[in-house]
């Protein structure tokens, strides 16, 4: 895939939509893309945090380690992205993400990941999105446990 | 060392200076005669003045007769003229290169010696003196004293004669113009001394802050990163200037006195011949002298000048010289130097050491009173393993320092088995003890070369020296006789094969495995190989070797899991993970011809574009690629890592290509020359599958390949040395071993592919039991300067293998492993004591908790044992030692 095709492809995704073409082609041109066979783990709860994914094609899981043993709470699929928690608030990783089946994904540092941030306040409101829908879809998955468990 | 300068070469050189003024003064008469003879040749030769028809020379008081004819004589003396010219310079030749000759060698005698000291000062000088004071008294102070050692004696006699013989015919001609002649001789002989004495002074202060200077210099280079950490280089230059300040100052107080002496001389040189004017004049006048005499008198005064000027030059250089020597000299008296025959005595006897440490009263005190151990005593078996633990001021370190002589003591003794520590020869304390500190060092040879550092103490094996090269070797041993230097030989064996407890080579590789193993260094040692080159011609059964291990990695990679992590090379495929010059290129850069930064430029490349059309196609895609950096780069700020990390452009060329696009989008068709060769360097750097650009299509690829052909086919004869070119089943000098190996890329986009591909590698190489070949490889690996292309663990790593490979009877370490990781620090630990079963260890812990892995604990506290046992016992007391470990 040619870095213009991949300039398509990330456009499509709704965080960078509202970002100039240049600036996603600069994206692109100094993200890694990585494959990864199916099973192989991106990378792993607890691990220090250097770099953000976007989901090209494939899907994957995310998996976090509980006193009971691995729980996967969501799968990944394409144009998702994953991994920003960490490099946002410098914690190690939340979760581990494996490929479920075979994986390739765009790998942004954490540098590129703040000046784009920085530079296109869009697109910090497009993440803030995301992520409060996460929060939404969390919560209310903790209400159902809580009630579950009460009963 | 002799107290004075004159002391010295009378002791190392008198034959040879006495040889020198015989040689000086068998030359005076052919001189003489040289200077006569033109005089006989004008006046009896030419001038015809025959007794009869005999010509009558007088040589010294004897007459010559020469029965011939004018002509014939005239000959005869010319060449006799033209002989004595050949035998003067001959003489002048041979006195000059005899006379360098024997400064050269004192010098050399000298500069042995001042080493020599070096290497016997006592280690707590160090902490006075500095290498950057040290280096310049061995190298450029001593230098002028070569040149003056060879004239110390010849000189003044050579010129004092002068002076001697041509005030004896003044005098003889006339005793009081004579007497006027020298008559200011006595106030110069006075007052200049006097002068120079100022001078002297000034000499002195001179070298002083010079060496200051250097210690400087010395000083802000070892602390450059603190120079940068804190911004501090504007204090470093103001330091800086400071010296050079007082430097100059000195310097042009010298000038002035030493031309003032000069001034002085010059005008009680012109005062003389005011008196002969005047003082002559008058009683040539009074008619008491005649002007004959007054004119002869003038014309030797002329003649004397010369030497007297000479003279006094001689004078002022020889004072120079006594400074220097006396202040280098004093420099190497320090207190407590060691004595020569305990550094340099061969090991009395074979005996191990063994037996019982025996410590009494041991102080040792800085001269302030600090005491850093007070009246330590202790006895206790040597070959156990014992640990020293306690705080940082416990004086444990010293401790170490002492039981390894490389410290003195205050008062106090210790004896290892009955004898004195103090008195065994190195060749004792530095064979059968070893001691590895904390920041050990390792030196700018490879790492095998430092391994093997431990085992040197004399050469073992001659080196077997043919032919000339053996003719070369007698000679270069006796000149180095001549010089009283070191007679043994560097390029022999040195290595001490017994002392490491192997019969031969291949048995020291064996040991080297272990140690290597034992301090966890053998990875890192695999690693190096793989990053190494060897030289097929030297090696070719490893060279095939590891063309096997190719071939296997290529079974690996057919199956299709892993096939993806590495696009192999392939004479006849595109490889898109390489870049377009390597594709082109298909071989390794050998020099500098062909490299990355070149490659473009080269009109051979250039010539095989042209050849397969490609030139106005990459020239088409260097514009792309400059549109698309501009595009790219341009808004970031310049500097930003971006450009070094992802741009073919640099921050500072970007703006000259984008006026480079503007005007080739204005349609402008003929590019300036050098605008071309930016543009045309652009497609050399892609690389396909990394950067993505879609700028090589199959196309391009299918005429990039084609040009290969052609680059490899036509290629000029005087350019085959530049490049190794790939080839499947051949090794690749140029080449690292993992590259070898590998012949191919790591494929871009593949996670993990290095650590995949390493493991492959790894997995591959020991099924062909080829992993200590790899070793060996990586023992070639050079650490650097001060070891610095090796991390401070390694550093240490290195040091205590290279002490375990030695076999000491007794190893001393003193926190050497402090820099490591916990885990690695009591892996370390485990496997040293394990290699060290039946041997004596100290240990000086910087972690408690390591104690219970010996078989005795010292405690000590402010320089004091407080408590000292086995491990359990200590524990069931409750007193120092558990409060160590309770803190740690």
């Amino acid at each position: 895939m040619s870095l213009q095709e991949e300039v398509d492809l990330l456009r499509r995704i709704p965080v960078f939509a509202k970002i100039e073409p240049s600036k996603l082609k600069l994206l692109a041109f100094t993200s890694e893309r990585l494959t990864y066979a199916a099973d192989e783990v991106v990378f792993k709860q607890g691990d220090p945090g250097d770099a953000a994914y976007i989901i090209i094609r494939g899907s994957a899981d995310v998996i976090i380690e509980t006193p009971k043993g691995p729980l996967i709470v969501t799968t990944l699929k394409d144009n998702d992205f994953v991994g920003e928690i960490a490099i946002l608030c410098d914690v190690p990783r939340t979760a581990t993400i494996q490929a479920k089946t075979e994986l390739e994904a765009l790998c942004i540092s954490k540098d590129l990941f703040f000046r784009l941030v920085r530079e296109f306040p869009e697109m910090a409101v497009e993440i803030m999105r995301v992520l409060a829908s996460r929060l939404e879809l969390t919560t209310s998955r903790l209400r159902e446990a809580v009630s579950a468990t009460l009963e | 060392m002799q107290p004075t300068i004159f002391s010295y070469i009378l002791h190392y050189s008198k034959p040879q200076q006495l040889f020198l003024l015989v040689v000086i003064l068998a030359s005076y008469p052919f001189l003489y005669l040289s200077l006569d003879l033109p005089k006989l040749i004008i006046n009896k030769a030419i001038g015809g003045e025959a007794d009869g028809d005999v010509y009558v020379v007088a040589l010294f008081g004897v007459d010559i007769p020469f029965h011939m004819d004018q002509i014939p004589f005239l000959l005869a003396l010319s060449f006799i003229y033209l002989g004595l010219v050949l035998v003067n310079g001959g003489f002048k030749f041979y006195i000059n290169v005899y006379k360098g000759q024997l400064g050269e060698r004192l010098l050399r005698r000298l500069r042995y010696q001042l080493f020599g000291r070096i290497l016997r000062f006592p280690l707590t000088h160090f902490r006075k003196v500095s290498q950057g004071e040290l280096i310049p008294m061995i190298t450029a102070e001593v230098e002028p004293l070569g040149g003056f050692i060879g004239t110390a004696f010849a000189d003044p006699m050579f010129q004092g004669g002068q002076l001697v013989i041509i005030l004896g015919f003044i005098l003889i001609q006339d005793p009081i113009l004579g007497a006027a002649a020298i008559a200011f001789y006595p106030l110069q002989m006075y007052v200049i001394p006097k002068l120079q004495r100022k001078v002297n002074a000034l000499g002195k202060r001179r070298v002083m802050n010079v060496r200051r200077l250097s210690d400087q210099i010395g000083e802000s280079v070892s602390g450059i990163v603190e120079v940068h950490a804190h911004d501090t280089s504007r204090l470093e230059l103001a330091r800086f200037t400071n010296r050079l300040g007082i430097i100059y100052r000195i310097r042009y107080e010298i000038y002035r006195r030493k031309f003032f002496i000069k001034f002085l001389n010059n005008f009680i040189d012109k005062l003389t011949p005011f008196f002969f004017f005047s003082i002559g004049g008058y009683l040539v006048i009074v008619g008491q002298v005649t002007v004959g005499a007054l004119v002869a008198v003038l014309a030797a005064y002329k003649d004397l000048a010369g030497p007297w000027k000479e003279m006094l030059t001689w004078y002022q250089q020889k004072e120079d010289i006594r400074i220097k020597y006396d202040q280098v000299i004093e420099q190497f008296e320090p207190q407590g130097l060691y004595d020569e025959e305990l550094i340099s005595a061969d090991p009395p006897d074979d005996e191990p050491l063994g037996g019982e440490i025996a410590i009494s009263n041991l102080t040792l005190a800085e001269d302030d009173g600090t005491r850093h151990l007070d009246g330590v005593a202790i006895n206790m078996p040597m070959r156990q393993h014992t640990a020293i633990v306690g705080d940082s001021n416990s004086g444990k370190s010293q401790a170490a320092m002492l039981l390894a002589r490389l410290e003195t003591a205050t008062s106090g003794k210790i004896s290892i088995d009955g004898r004195d520590i103090a008195t065994l020869p190195e060749a004792v304390t530095g064979r059968r003890i070893t001691y590895v500190g904390a920041s050990a060092h390792v030196s700018a040879a490879s790492v095998g070369d430092n391994l093997l550092y431990g085992l040197k103490h004399r050469p073992i094996l001659e080196k077997d020296y043919q032919g000339d090269e053996r003719k070369q070797f007698e000679a270069e041993l006796g000149e180095a006789e001549v010089a009283g230097n070191s007679s043994y030989d560097f390029d022999a064996d040195w290595v001490d094969y017994d002392a490491a407890g192997a019969d031969s080579r291949d048995a020291l590789q064996g040991r080297i495995m272990e140690v290597l193993e034992a301090v966890d260094f053998e990875n890192d040692v695999y690693q190096m190989g793989l990053r190494g080159t060897i030289d097929p011609q030297q090696n070719p059964e490893f060279a095939e070797k590891i063309l096997n291990a190719r071939f296997a990695l290529r079974d690996r990679l057919s199956d299709p899991e892993i096939a993806p992590l590495v696009e192999l090379f392939d004479a006849e495929r595109y490889n898109t993970n390489a870049s377009v010059a390597e594709n082109l290129l298909f071989g390794t850069p050998l020099d500098e011809t062909f490299s990355l930064e070149n490659i473009a430029e080269h009109p051979y490349v250039i010539e095989v574009l042209e050849k397969v059309g490609l030139t106005d196609k990459f020239l088409d895609i260097g514009k792309q690629v400059a549109q698309t950096m501009v595009e790219l780069f341009a808004d970031l700020p310049p500097g930003h890592e971006f450009f070094e990390q992802f741009s073919f452009i640099s921050s500072e060329d970007l703006p000259e290509f984008q006026v480079i696009l503007t005007k080739a989008a204005r349609g402008d068709e003929t590019m300036e020359e050098e605008d071309r060769q930016q543009i045309m360097s652009l497609p050399f750097k892609l690389t396909p599958a990394r950067h993505r650009l879609g700028l090589i299509d199959d196309v391009i690829q299918q005429r990039i390949l084609e040009a290969r052909r052609v680059f490899a086919a036509d290629m000029p004869d005087d350019l085959r040395a530049a490049v190794a070119f790939f080839d499947s089943d051949e090794y690749n000098a140029a080449a690292t071993l993992q590259d070898n190996i590998l012949f191919g890329k790591l494929a871009y986009g593949q996670a993990q592919s290095a650590n995949a591909v390493g493991t492959l590698i790894s997995e591959v190489v020991n099924s062909l039991d080829l992993h200590t070949t790899v070793v060996t490889v990586g023992l070639d690996f050079q650490a650097g300067i001060g070891g610095a292309r090796l991390s401070t663990a390694q550093r240490q790593k290195l040091a205590v293998a290279r002490a375990l490979l030695k076999r000491p009877d007794l190893l001393i370490i003193n926190e050497a492993t402090a820099t490591l990781d916990p885990a690695s620090q009591s892996k370390v630990l485990e496997n040293v004591l394990q290699a060290s079963e039946e041997r004596g260890v100290v240990w000086v812990l910087n972690r408690v908790q390591e104690a219970e892995k010996f078989h005795y604990v010292v405690v000590l506290k402010d320089g004091r044992i407080v408590e000292q046992g086995k491990y359990e016992e200590l524990m069931k007391n409750g007193g120092a030692f558990r409060d160590l470990l309770e803190a740690a």
